[in-house]
């Protein structure tokens, strides 16, 4: 499904190296997890593999269902079907959420060279997941993100990605800043999702999401690595002993 | 040369092949209308009030020469159902326009009704463009009082079912026109005025709108895209108590633009609120040049004006809000902005408050920019196309202009026409 191959980038202002020789693979219908300390690098391979300007990639490689993304415009990425829920959703004054969504996804099949879907459709359909997310009438109307709290960003990232329908999906922190009952929602959302042909690449801080979102593969990023993979389990040891024990064996 | 000698010579041969209109009502205010000018001369580049704008090619005393756009668009407003008045080059076009009767108007020709004794225009005619040369001098709008060829008398009596359409078709290369609209909105009585097409290869156009006391008066405007023609316009506002006056204006293409607007709230509660989006592509110059005064009070307006601007383009934007003393509780508002969309376009702005009374809320701002790139990164990420993003944000950023156009149905047309200019040029 994705497939990144001794990924190195530089920022692209400043001579300063980010990710450092990323090797990574997540399978169709695996959910692989990424934890680390802030500031390894995480939220930079995601904007790296969504196709972020402001990096340079050094050498390496990351290759989705045999296309080679690191070559793609963002929106060829997306329309291959590349998702990534923002650690920072952006806001958009004057450009409407349901508006937005429906040029999306219209954009997205027109790429792929399938029909459109009618606004009769895309309401219904669109209704329905808002529904299972809590997200009300009134904030599909709303300009996109613009005033939403923290949590509503964070619902409205996983009700475009249903909407979307992505093969590859990569939630950056989805879960920050979310209250006890709306993880569950978006973990729902997420775990609906979940099928053969899809992968998912989670990146988190807190093991609890993971209580939720059952992963397969556990990775410990630092420094601009995966210095350490495994199962659940690996989860559980950063929840209950931080970074510093894995850190200093891997040293 | 100094400059009222400048101003002297300059003026003179613009108006050598001009001949001022005789007989009628009209004709006393046009010849006091041609001594102002005289003594005031049309302006020169030295002059504050043009600083950023070259009065040039308004002030060439040769034949103007704009070619004309092979419509491939339908026009605008094409599918609203209104009162058509049709001008070709600046003349009154009898028979591509409606009949001119409507319930709760009344509407005269400016040539026609010349011979009438007495008219309800005549106290407006030239008198609230007079007014709006205080304290800065608008001698194009003073030309146009004494040389205007043509024209409506709009006078609004109740609330007519539809609005009122004025389209200016331009047929002629060299055509160089001067239309002078006049708009009584009695009592109690509310229309909408609509106004779109390049016009002439040259146009100079004054509107001069009374509105009296608990009139509304709405104005969508979309000035023709005939890429080559050149516009300068007027319009002068009076609001009376609990009155209420909106306009907005589109403007796309146009190598040179001058919009001057100026309004003046003389009751208590009146609202006007002007706003302009324009998008402008190379060589292109647009300014709105606005002057708001409060003379009453509790009275609120508004100044909204966005501009798009590539490739060298260039907007302009002067906007002036005084209040009067004993102008208390004047709420106003005055937003400029630009999105340049590349380095070689620019934006000059001028905002200035001027106030006169301590209990007013006034508040003004001016900024430039460019395309947000995390917006744009973002859009993209979810499969949005570079210029199909370009567009959305450029849109949500003509936005607020656009909003103040209260009538749904116009302001989706007027969007429309938005996003065919940009789809057209990505
Ligand atoms: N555009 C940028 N300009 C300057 N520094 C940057 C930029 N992007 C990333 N960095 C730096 O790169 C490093 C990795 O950042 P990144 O956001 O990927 O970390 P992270 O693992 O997602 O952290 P967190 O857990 O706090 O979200 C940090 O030191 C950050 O300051
Ligand atoms: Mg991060």
């Amino acid at each position: 499904m994705l497939e990144i191959k001794n990924l190195t980038v530089d920022l692209e202002e400043e001579d300063k190296q980010i990710l450092k020789g990323v090797d990574l693979t997540v399978e169709p219908g695996k959910v692989h997890a990424i934890m680390g300390p802030n500031g390894s690098g995480k939220s930079t391979l995601s904007y790296v593999l969504s196709g972020k300007d402001g990096y340079k990639v050094t050498g390496g490689s990351a290759v989705m269902d045999g296309l080679d993304l690191l070559e793609m415009e963002p929106e060829e990425r997306a329309a291959a079907g590349l998702f990534l829920a923002f650690q920072y959703p952006v806001e958009i004054p004057g450009v409407g959420n349901m508006t937005f969504l429906r040029t999306a996804v219209n954009a997205q099949r027109k790429a792929r060279g399938e029909e459109e879907m009618s606004a009769a459709e895309f309401l219904k359909v669109i209704r329905a997941r808002a529904k299972e997310l809590k997200i009300d009438a009134d904030m599909l109307k709303r300009p996109v993100n613009v005033g939403f709290s923290g949590g509503e960003k964070k619902r409205n990232e996983i009700l475009q990605m249903a909407m979307l329908e992505p093969k590859m999906c990569i939630l950056d922190e989805t879960d920050s800043g979310l209250d006890v009952d709306a993880m569950k929602l978006v973990a729902d959302g997420v775990n609906a999702l979940r099928s053969e042909g899809r992968g998912f690449l989670v990146i988190t801080h807190y093991q609890r999401l993971l209580d939720h979102i059952k992963p397969d593969v556990v990775h410990i990023m630092a420094d601009g690595r995966i210095v350490k993979s495994g199962g659940p389990e690996l989860a559980l040891e950063v929840e209950h002993n931080g970074y510093t024990d894995i850190l200093s064996e891997v040293a | 040369m100094g400059l009222p000698e400048l101003k002297q010579t300059a003026t003179e041969a613009r108006l050598a092949g001009l001949t001022l209109p005789e007989g009628g009502w009209s004709e006393a205010a046009r010849r006091d209308a041609l001594s102002r000018l005289t003594a005031m001369g049309l302006p020169q580049r030295r002059d504050e009030y043009w600083k950023y704008t070259k009065p040039d090619l308004f002030l060439d005393p040769s034949e103007p020469h704009a070619a004309l756009l092979e419509n491939e668009e339908g026009m605008v407003f094409g599918e609203i159902d209104r009162l058509k008045i049709v001008f070709v080059d600046g003349v009154f076009d009898p028979d591509a326009s409606d009949d001119l009767s409507m319930e709760g108007v009344t509407i005269a020709r400016l040539a026609d009704s010349s011979a009438a004794d007495i008219h309800w225009a005549q106290d407006i005619y030239g008198v609230l463009e007079e007014r709006g040369q205080t304290p800065v001098r608008r001698p194009f709008a003073t030309m146009n009082t004494a040389f205007a060829t043509d024209g409506v008398l709009l006078h609004v009596t109740g609330k007519p079912s539809k609005p009122i359409s004025l389209i200016y078709m331009h047929q002629s290369e060299s055509s160089d026109a001067i239309l002078h609209h006049v708009v009584r909105v009695e009592p109690g009585a509310e229309a909408t005025i609509l106004e779109n097409g390049p016009a002439a290869a040259r146009f100079n156009k004054c509107m001069e709108i009374d509105v009296a006391d608990g009139g509304v008066l709405h104005h969508v405007r979309s000035q023709g895209r005939d890429h080559e023609r050149l516009a300068v316009t007027h319009m002068f506002a009076r609001l009376g108590r609990e009155s209420v006056f909106k306009s907005f204006t589109l403007t796309v293409n146009g190598v040179m633009t001058r919009n001057e607007c100026v309004i003046e709230l003389t009751g208590d509660d009146a609202v006007a609120h002007v706003a302009g989006a324009c998008v402008g592509d190379g060589n292109f110059h647009h300014d709105d040049t606005v002057f708001v005064t409060h003379d009453a009070v509790n009275c609120e307006s508004r100044q909204v004006f966005k501009k798009v601007l590539r490739n060298g383009a260039t907007g302009v934007f002067q906007g002036k809000i005084l209040v009067k003393e004993g102008a208390q509780k004047t709420d106003g508002y005055q937003i400029s902005q630009s999105l340049l969309l590349d380095d070689d376009s620019q934006f000059l702005a001028k905002p200035e408050l001027e106030i006169y009374a301590d209990d007013v809320a006034c508040s003004h701002g001016s900024t430039s920019g460019a395309i947000d790139e995390t917006a744009l990164f973002y859009l993209r990420s979810r499969g949005l196309p570079k210029g199909e993003a370009t567009d959305l944000l450029t849109l949500a950023f003509l936005a607020e202009a656009v909003e103040e156009i209260e009538n749904e149905t116009l302001s989706e047309d007027i969007v429309g026409r938005l996003q065919n200019w940009l789809a057209r040029r990505r």
